[in-house]
């Protein structure tokens, strides 16, 4: 059963998306709300579920790592070699941000920041094609990349 | 804070004051929530890779611009390589996506070809780096 949100949620949703240190006081403010009822209502979003993570907006390239790369990976022999252990090592390697399983053309999505193109290479060599199972992997460098608010017109 | 200065082994006011560094730097950009979209009704997460036409001149601006204002699309990414868009769209069901997809993603300009990946599970996801 999902959460009925009403005008004010949404804009409550879309300000936390954009800036999470908001404090319920100055996102009252901007919404006509008092800061209790703010308050209120971001409590009765998180305890939903409905508000998830904090998530820091980093500068990757600022900290040295100029590329982030995007990789398919299809795992080859499926049924010989168990997901698990394909999980267990891919989660492993420090360069691997997220991995996403999907179903479609490749079985894994992996989002792998490296510090340049070289380094990319290190890591595909030495780390991603060593994975127990991989098959066929295809890469695409990250240009740019936005967030939407998504459905919360 | 206190958390974060412990972890760090550092005092206090160190703490506050290397924050506003990484700050000033621009490192530390901000911060933003994540939003569960299953908890409203959006059980469906479709990754849409997408390869455009790129003879036509503005094709990029074109396309991004139109993909802006399909609420469902979450994430717009661009790419050097075999995949020159990548658009996540949140659904709430298969025939609402079906319907998004018809109506809103296959209108938009300069589709040369589109493929998708359905997301099933997410085994990692971190914003850590080998510093």
């Amino acid at each position: 059963m999902s959460l009925d949100l009403d005008a004010t949620d949404r804009a409550i949703l879309r300000a936390l998306q954009a800036d999470a240190t908001l404090k319920a006081s100055a996102l009252g403010r901007r919404l006509g709300l008092s800061q209790p009822a703010t308050w209120r209502r971001i409590k009765r979003l998180t305890e939903a579920g409905v508000i998830g993570t904090r998530r820091l907006d980093l500068d990757l390239e600022a900290l040295g790592f100029g590329v982030t790369v995007f990789l398919g990976v299809k795992l080859a022999l499926k049924g010989r070699v168990s997901l698990e252990d394909f999980e267990r090592a891919v989660v492993a390697i420090p360069e691997v941000q997220t991995v996403e399983h999907v179903l479609g053309l490749y079985d894994y999505r992996l989002r792998v920041v490296a510090r340049d193109l070289p380094d990319f290479e290190r890591v595909l060599r030495r780390r991603i094609m060593t994975l127990p199972g991989v098959g066929q992997v295809e890469a695409n460098v990250l240009l740019s990349e936005e967030r939407r608010p998504g459905p919360l017109g | 804070m206190t958390q974060l200065a412990e972890a760090a082994g550092m005092p206090l006011a160190t703490c506050y004051k290397r924050l506003d560094r990484l700050q000033a730097q621009g490192v530390l950009r901000g911060q933003h929530h994540t939003i569960n979209w299953s908890e409203l009704g959006y059980g469906v997460e479709v990754s849409l890779r997408l390869t455009l036409d790129k003879t036509a001149p503005r094709a990029f601006d074109e396309f991004l611009a139109a993909a802006r204002l399909v609420p469902e699309v979450t994430e717009i990414q661009t790419f050097l390589g075999r995949v020159d868009v990548r658009l996540a769209v949140i659904a709430r069901s298969m025939t609402h996506y079906q319907e998004i997809y018809r109506d809103r993603i296959l209108s938009l300009p300069h589709i040369a070809d589109i493929e998708a990946l359905m997301q099933i599970a997410t085994i990692k996801h971190q914003q850590t780096v080998p510093l």
